[in-house]
């Protein structure tokens, strides 16, 4: 039986790529040829589409627009969650269990519930169709998130290693910044990697608080099915583009993965 | 871990507590200043108390809404857990096909909602997607966009596509913090395979599985995106989820105060299965 061990990954494998593979066969194809035949692979082999992507500026400022917003969001929440989460870690304080199921409930709000409030209240403010409004909108949920797993990497950290630096004479900020936060590096690295993937994949948010200037990739991809019929080619082609910032992050933080889950409470 | 007690721990909050509440707070007093008024627009509003709460409570549309997104979360949890963790336990612990298995696995989790919809909406249609042709080639009546049991088994699919890897991962890291000391023992004992994964595994796995159920229970229960692409709710009205219903009627027919009603009850059963999860959570952690 331990023989086969690896043929359960595998076909999970082959499960998760098929209609990755559909999307990119598709993206190759003319729309006239995905309509009139059913093929395994392109007969017709095609680069149209990404010319089209590339070369027209509503499409490629979607990715633009939607890659700015993430990171924001990701430096925002992270910047934000560190002291929040060492203080949960290391410190008792007035109503801290309260606060942080709170914070916790805001990873449970349903975006749905939220548009549209969202939507009046940033169009109040000015901020409506700005990459900051995307950002700040998408810290409801990776706030959240970001304190829970950060929590949970810094109380693995035994606190001998805090109390040993004040020793040496080191400052709060500088052993935080110095000794603290190379420490949980990994824990680090996991959570912006869950901030980038929960801000990059969100759309309902995106793109109710956006028109023109900040429009992500995700929402200019509607655009296929209303102008001239369903041009699904060039629809192939940008669902395949918006995969590749997701693989190139995986790629980076693949060490991290393996590692940090193991460490933290993640 | 003996924490000090430090009430100036709160400076290190504020900026997150200022940050959610500047998202949270404010738009969810609309929701409740929406939920007991009629509104006539341009900013005309009467009173109504609770009576969209009752309307909601009462109606039919509202119960059919729940209990399909009820069926849809079980199903999705019943499939997905076992399966993580299955996949976890033979996945190689060493060598090449470590970062293969976890690149390939976390690509779904990457790919932004609507693209999952769109892409599976192609792979399934029956003339031109590999799914809905090889479905009907070998002799099965499948058209998710007529068939109410074609498109839950679909959206289902779907589902099971984008979200086991997250239970595989969080297994997969639970299941690597085991020390090797664990495993010689239950060897030297003559352990049985199935012995070694209730008495070491699983127990060891429980602290990363929790967080894997209580994150596909709240995920799966505000789905909005991915069905709403592939199926627009339909046929008719048969996979309208809690959010898609809800957007339908707050967007879509505009009816603003029946709406907020729903936000709230909708928002309402969340928080509560999740505190009841939380408090059962909490309690294990203090136990052990």
């Amino acid at each position: 039986m331990k023989k086969y061990k690896w043929l359960v990954p595998t076909i999970y494998i082959i499960f998760l790529m098929l209609p990755i593979y559909w999307l990119i066969n598709m993206s190759f194809k003319t729309t006239t040829e995905i309509i009139n035949t059913y093929s395994l692979w392109p007969q017709k082999f095609t680069i149209e589409n990404y010319v089209k992507i590339f070369t027209d500026s509503t499409w490629y400022m979607g990715y633009v627009n939607s890659i700015t917003y993430t990171v924001f969001n990701t430096v925002i929440s992270v910047a934000a969650a560190l002291p929040a989460a060492y203080a949960f870690s290391r410190y008792k304080f007035l109503g801290d269990k309260h606060l942080f199921f709170w914070l916790l409930t805001n990873r449970m709000a349903p975006p749905a519930v939220f548009a549209l409030p969202f939507f009046q209240f940033y169009s109040s403010v000015n901020l409506f169709d700005t990459h900051i409004a995307v950002a700040l909108s998408h810290c409801l949920f990776n706030i959240p998130l970001a304190v829970w797993i950060l929590e949970g990497f810094m109380s693995a950290v035994p606190k001998e290693l805090d109390e040993t630096a004040y020793v040496d004479g080191y400052s709060f900020g500088r052993f935080f910044f110095k000794i603290f936060v190379p420490t949980i590096a990994a824990g680090i690295g996991i959570t912006m990697f869950f901030c980038f993937m929960f801000s990059w994949v969100e759309l309902l948010l995106a793109k109710t608080l956006t028109a023109t200037a900040a429009k992500p990739i995700a929402a200019t991809m509607t655009r296929t099915a209303s102008t001239s019929g369903y041009e699904l080619g060039l629809l192939a082609a940008a669902g395949t583009l918006t995969i590749i910032p997701g693989a190139i992050v995986i790629y980076f933080v693949k060490n991290y993965i393996a590692k940090g889950f193991a460490m933290g409470r993640v | 871990m003996n924490k000090t007690i430090n009430q100036k721990a709160w400076y290190f909050v504020i900026p997150v507590f200022v940050l959610v509440a500047f998202n949270a707070a404010i738009p969810l007093m609309t929701v409740v200043n929406y939920s007991f008024q009629e509104t006539f627009g341009n900013n005309v509003f009467a009173w109504e108390g609770t009576r969209w709460f009752k309307q909601i409570l009462l109606s039919d549309r509202f119960h059919a809404a729940l209990g399909r997104q009820f069926a849809f979360t079980f199903i999705i949890l019943l499939i997905q857990i076992p399966l993580g963790i299955g996949i976890a336990l033979t996945m190689p612990k060493k060598g090449w096909g470590v970062p293969v298995c976890l690149i390939l696995m976390s690509m779904p989790l990457l790919i932004p909602w609507n693209v999952v919809g769109a892409m599976w909406n192609i792979f399934a249609l029956p003339d031109i997607g590999f799914l809905g042709h090889t479905l009907n080639s070998v002799g099965f009546d499948y058209n998710f966009t007529q068939q109410p049991g074609d498109a839950w088994f679909t959206t289902i699919l779907m589902d099971v596509w984008h979200w086991t890897s997250l239970v595989v991962l969080l297994s997969y890291a639970g299941l690597n913090s085991i020390q090797p000391a664990y495993y010689q023992a239950a060897e030297i004992d003559g352990a049985s395979r199935w012995a070694i994964f209730r008495y070491i595994e699983l127990p060891k796995m429980k602290k990363v599985l929790t967080l894997a159920i209580l994150l596909r229970f709240m995920d799966s229960f505000m789905i909005y995106t991915e069905p709403f692409v592939l199926t627009g709710g339909g046929p008719g009205n048969t996979t309208a989820f809690l959010s898609i219903d809800l957007v339908k009627m707050a967007l879509g027919q505009f009816d603003l105060g029946p709406a907020a009603a729903m936000s709230l009850i909708y928002f309402f059963i969340v928080l509560l299965v999740c505190w009841v999860f939380y408090s059962l959570m909490m309690k294990n952690e203090a136990r052990s």
